[in-house]
């Protein structure tokens, strides 16, 4: 056959299974994927759908209770599946490489990163002891670091989270393969280092003609990247086309869902939610809307440089180093009634932020006045006893872990109840029941633990403790930040709903700012512990005055609509 | 590389400090009268009433902390009631049977466990994987000096290949010139293969018990931190870049696997150390660790101390040594010193 | 059915008849543990009622039988004294365990309360109780051990003592580490929110979800909590003759193995190494009941 026919890789009726105790499991069913040269295909779906599993079939790294079932993988007519492992050993890394997510973890800890480089590069070949470190600069140099012959000799936790990325691209291709696996590479990156980290790989696959298996949950990601996209659900590919004609014209229902789902410019809160799912009729905004409820004035959270090096430069006489800024002198106000975002990246202070608000945490300096009383001086310990406690709420980022282990779904509802509310035996197990019926939790998994429950189930028994006991502020910490983008879109929604019903203010904690702006009236932008942009969430999103805000925007991925 | 050296002698001093404090406070402030003890149980009442004048008892505590500390940096532990010659004396004399027990056990148990560790984890479920489980669980669960006794019955009564459990050297046998004092070395350095070959008869069942001993938490620990190494993510990149075998075994799982077991190690030597209290008991071994229960016996105290306190500095110096080490691997601690 | 008042959160298995049920799960399905548990209740029984199972008297000397290997009427044989060793051995158990348990839940309590409080708190009590234990693991626990019988007194009460001690440090660390890892968790600080005090959340929050873990080393603690005493009583501390109890049954039987009489010292060494291995085992089935995912 004329080798311009022959796709690079083609996956024929590929079925894995996993031996567990509860009998063996299929993670994926019969999948067909092919890849012709120089093209990048994405494969998109939620947690558990077996787009990762597929790609370490392929690459046969599958861990040692994983088997390929059936199906052949051919690479460029080479029967991958009856290769012999020594074999195939000589292939990954030459032919085919992968880099993953988590990319400090995906290098040794105590190994200089140069010199996993020049292990790859030496035992494919491609140097010799003598030229490795130079060959392994080369390397670096090419994926964009700076000062390459410095870094070589660093390890990963010199390095940051971009930069490792950086360096297991540089790894991945210094070898020259012809397929790339890039199983989930941004995810844990922040948003302008997502876009770094994939225009850096999209410029340097493009330039060798290689051709790339882009692994995503994101589909705003593959539609930006990619050639032609494969969606899997529960171990099967429902739907494989073209990039523009999935997003413009998707055939199957779940691809549909799934579109639906993914905040995107233009699409309202209901928009996202599934065809036909009627939203409930929505009752009259709260009439004392617009009074300030919480005011915060020059907030500063100082925390001390520790460690032996600062007690090392206090022996040896030298002024200790400024204390370390999370949170630098910021201002706003939330009204009533109103839902504020607050917005940045990793590091930017705005769980820091949160955290004082909440009182649990003390500031070093500035004021923050809730319902007009000044409870920024107030200690955090005896701030449990407040009678303003109940008014401050929050929901927690991660669902599984903001869950007791040892408590049932209604107990951990009950919780604040117990603690400062009135409602005692029958009349708590009513109230229980209101709110599991508020947040759309069905009542019968109200005895459950928290390990026999979902992610989205997790999720509103977290929101239902957070409403309780009707607080006029709850404090969003990335509420949805664990789960898939279709629970993403219900919880959004129900969120929006409770806001409404209950006339409560929400300050809605995130780094999306396409997520943000379904919910919120206003958007702050914070960077390094400080405001840079402050206003209406149309005018941020649409006309933004800062740079950085700029920046963020343009670096979200997003489907084309 | 001085500079690390400096600070971890830093972290050192603070443990030094306690075990000097508890040294003391184990024989002045707990109940009973320490001149009792230090007089032995057959002094008359003069004679305990001098020691108590002698140790400063009718003294503040202060005064005699200050006492106990300065007589510490002369090298002065007492003197010893059974030997009737000063503590520190003894000590030195008999230091070099214990050290020479505990490091050959010491090796005995690092080469069989690390092997044994790394197979196991790498061929999980194998016969070898189970041999690992076995000798871990049955390691954990044997006296040690129970142990040595069956060592002893098997060998030397129904055997007969090993020499009678009677100390280091059969008195037939004259000592070679002292220069390590280990004998094995010594022995070797005179070119005196007979007394070598007696010398390692003797030492061989002893340094065997503590051995087995000591293998069990290192096998153990070799195990799990080998198939931690192994699952963890950078593994799965290096197989990604077809990385051949040996590469990843060696140069990546291992040396992360490394760290969790020196940790152990440290461990490791303060069941050794007190676990050669026993062996030497049963082979009749003239070390300190026999030294300090016939003074226990003989409710002769000073020795008793001098030997607690003796071991605690030992093991303070090994537990240096160990970081030292871990740092000389992971680059993470290096920058933290 | 959403109206109906019977169904409610009031029906909910109660979190120990769950863990009871996984329990038996576990030992149902691993043999080992099984007999772990098995081995356990044996212990248990002859420490109960070891002077009524034993079929001599466990102190009545017979000179004239003395060092008679094992026959019928002695099944072990008997010692230098012409003890029985069966009966000694048998009885001996409620000591070595009584020792054993009581050191363990002694520091248990001491270790534990010290540790999550220093991981709760953080500051001064994390340093003080962290300064503590440093310094106690400087000494090579035996050892230290040995110093503080010699020092306190030769007594069984002295024994336990020093064993809690030596045993303080790894309490106080795992309740420690534990501690602190779950002082920031995400349901901590839900449960701050919902108006509890830091006491409470300390009580009532984070202890909770400790205990299963502090009571697995409990269980793996044991079996050194025994070594410890006898390897104690071997050289001669804490118990004296003619009180039955292995380690100075193996002491005794010490001096005969060179001359060929091993059952002296083989049963109670067997008995000993039998009562550590239980324990051992329990330790690690109950870390399969406990936590399913840190499976070894």
């Amino acid at each position: 056959m004329d080798s311009n026919t022959v796709p690079l890789l083609d996956v024929r009726d590929l079925t894995v299974e996993f031996a567990t105790r509860r009998g063996t499991v299929r993670a994926v069913k019969r999948v067909n994927l092919s890849i012709a040269r120089g093209e990048t295909l994405g494969v998109v779906g939620e947690s558990g759908s077996g787009k990762s599993v597929t790609s370490y079939a392929v690459m046969r790294i599958l861990e040692r209770t994983g088997r390929i079932a059936e199906g052949s993988i051919a690479f460029s007519g080479v029967p991958l599946r009856e290769l012999p492992e020594r074999e195939m050993r000589d292939l990954r890394g030459r032919e085919i490489s992968m880099i993953f997510q988590n990319p400090r973890a995906a290098l040794n800890p105590i190994r200089p990163v140069g010199q996993q480089i020049a292990d790859v590069l030496r035992r494919h070949g491609q140097a010799t002891r003598a030229n490795a470190r130079a060959k392994a600069i080369a390397a670096l140099e090419q994926v964009r670091i700076a000062r390459a012959a410095e870094r070589h000799d660093a390890y990963p936790f010199e390095l940051s989270g971009g930069m490792c990325q950086r360096v297991v691209i540089a790894l991945a291709l210094a070898c020259r393969p012809r397929l790339l696996i890039a199983d989930e590479p941004t995810t844990g990156l922040d948003v302008t280092t997502q876009k770094a980290v994939m225009d850096l790989v999209t410029e340097l696959t493009r330039e060798r003609g290689m051709s790339t298996l882009l692994i995503t949950h994101d589909l705003g990601l593959a539609s930006a990247y990619c050639d032609r996209v494969a969606v899997m659900q529960q171990g099967e590919v429902v739907e494989n086309a073209d990039a523009i004609a999935i997003f413009r014209a998707p055939t199957h229902a779940y691809t549909r869902r799934l579109m639906r789902a993914t905040p995107r410019p233009g699409a309202g809160l209901r928009d996202l939610l599934p065809e036909g799912a009627a939203p409930a009729p929505l009752p009259a905004p709260d009439p004392r809307a617009g009074e300030p409820l919480l005011e915060v004035e020059g907030l500063v959270k100082e925390y001390p440089r520790t460690g032996l090096g600062g007690w090392l430069a206090r022996l040896a006489g030298r002024a200790p180093e400024a204390p370390f800024r999370a949170v630098d002198g910021i201002s706003f106000r939330v009204n009533r009634g109103e839902s504020v975002g607050l917005v940045g990246e990793s590091g930017c202070g705005k769980s820091t932020t949160s955290m004082m608000l909440m009182r649990l945490l003390d500031p070093t300096a500035g004021r923050i006045r809730f319902a007009g009383q000044e409870i920024g001086a107030m200690p955090t310990r005896g701030f449990a006893a407040s009678p303003l406690r109940p008014r401050i709420q929050m929901v927690f980022q991660d669902p599984t872990d903001s869950l007791n282990p040892r408590l049932t779904a209604s107990r951990a509802i009950a919780d604040p109840i117990l603690r400062m509310g009135r409602e005692r035996g029958a009349a708590l197990q009513a109230r229980v029941e209101e709110l599991a019926d508020l947040v759309g939790l069905p009542r019968i998994l109200l005895h459950r633990f928290p390990h026999q429950l979902s992610g989205g189930q997790k999720a509103r028994i977290g929101i239902a403790r957070a409403i309780a006991l009707n607080p006029d502020l709850v404090i969003l910490d990335e509420p949805t930040a664990a789960l898939d983008v279709s629970v993403q879109a219900v919880v959004l929604n129900l969120l929006q709903d409770l806001k409404l019903r209950l006339g409560m203010s929400y300050l809605f904690v995130s780094h999306d700012l396409h997520v943000v702006r379904l919910l919120c009236d206003r958007v702050i932008v914070m960077r390094q512990g400080k405001v840079v942009e402050e206003g209406s969430s149309q005018q941020v999103l649409e006309n933004p005055r800062a740079d950085y805000t700029r920046e963020l925007i343009a670096a979200i991925p997003h489907p084309p609509v | 590389m001085l500079r690390t050296v400096l600070s971890r002698l830093g972290t050192a001093l603070p443990s030094l400090a306690g075990v000097v404090v508890i040294t003391f406070l184990l024989t002045r402030v707990l109940p009973g009268d320490p001149a009792l003890y230090f007089a032995g149980p057959v002094a008359s009442p003069e004679a305990i009433a001098a020691i108590r004048a002698q140790l400063g008892l009718d003294q503040p505590l202060w005064t005699q902390f200050a006492g106990y500390v300065a007589a510490l940096f002369r090298g002065d532990l007492g003197t010893s009631l059974t030997t009737g010659r000063p503590v520190v004396e003894d000590i030195a004399a008999r230091l070099p049977a214990s050290a020479e027990l505990t490091l050959l056990g010491l090796f005995i148990a690092v080469g069989i466990a690390v092997p044994l560790g790394i197979l196991a984890a790498l061929r999980q479920g194998s016969w070898i994987d189970h041999l690992c489980r076995l000798v871990t669980t049955a390691g954990v669960s044997l006296p040690v000096f129970f142990t040595g006794l069956l060592a002893v019955y098997v060998f030397y009564y129904l055997l007969g290949w090993s020499p009678a459990p009677l100390g280091r050297l059969d008195s037939f046998l004259s000592e070679p010139p002292a220069r390590t004092g280990f004998l094995l070395i010594d022995s070797l350095l005179a070119g005196d293969t007979e007394v070598f070959r007696a010398a390692l008869g003797q030492i061989l069942l002893p340094a065997l018990t503590l051995g087995i001993f000591a293998l069990a938490p290192l096998a153990r620990m070799t195990r799990a931190a080998m198939l931690a190494a192994l699952s963890a993510e950078f593994i799965r990149t290096a197989r990604a870049n077809g990385l051949g075998g040996r590469t990843i075994v060696f140069a990546y799982a291992f040396r992360n696997a490394m760290l969790p077991v020196l940790t152990t190690l440290g461990m490791v030597f303060s069941f050794l150390l007190g676990a050669n209290v026993l062996v030497e008991k049963v082979f009749a071994w003239p070390g300190i660790g026999s030294y300090a229960v016939e003074a226990l016996i003989a409710s002769d105290f000073a020795p008793v101390q001098g030997f607690v306190l003796t071991m605690a500095i030992l093991y303070i110096l090994l537990n240096l040594a160990i970081d030292l080490l871990y740092g000389l691997i992971d680059p993470r601690m290096r920058k933290v010193a | 059915m959403a109206e109906n008042p019977a169904l409610p959160a009031a029906r909910a298995p109660s979190p120990l008849a769950a863990l009871l049920r996984h329990a038996r799960h576990v030992v149902g399905e691993n043999p080992v543990t099984a007999m772990a548990f098995g081995l356990f209740f044996l212990l248990l029984l002859c420490a109960l009622l070891g002077p009524w199972i034993a079929p001599h008297d466990p102190l009545a000397s017979d000179t004239a039988r003395a060092l008679a290997p094992p026959s019928l009427s002695n099944p072990f044989g008997t010692d230098h004294l012409g003890r029985d060793i069966l009966s000694r051995v048998i009885v001996a158990t409620r000591l070595d365990l009584g020792i054993a348990i009581c050191s363990v839940a002694l520091v248990f309590v001491l270790g534990g309360l010290a540790g999550v409080a220093a991981g709760f708190f953080g500051g001064w009590t994390d340093r003080i109780v962290g300064r503590i234990a440093d310094t106690i693991m400087a000494f090579p626990l035996f050892v230290l051990a040995m110093g503080i019988v010699a020092a306190l007194g030769n007594t069984v009460t002295n024994i336990v003592i020093a064993t809690a001690i030596v045993n303080f440090p790894l309490y106080a660390r795992i309740a420690r580490a534990e501690a602190a890892v779950r002082r920031e968790a995400g349901y901590v600080q839900a449960a701050r929110l919902t108006g509890n005090g830091e006491w409470r959340v300390l009580l009532g929050t984070i202890l909770p979800n400790i205990l299963p873990i502090m009571a697995v080393q409990m269980s793996l603690t044991m079996g050194y909590a025994i070594l410890n005493a006898a390897g104690l009583s071997f050289i001669g501390l804490g118990i004296r003759p003619p009180m039955p109890e292995w380690g100075i049954m193996v002491a005794e039987g010490a001096a005969y193995i060179v001359s060929g009489e091993w059952w002296v010292a083989l049963f109670p060494g067997l008995a000993l190494m039998l009562a550590v291995f239980t324990f051992n085992l329990l330790g690690d089935g109950l870390r399969d009941i406990v936590d399913p995912q840190r499976r070894s």
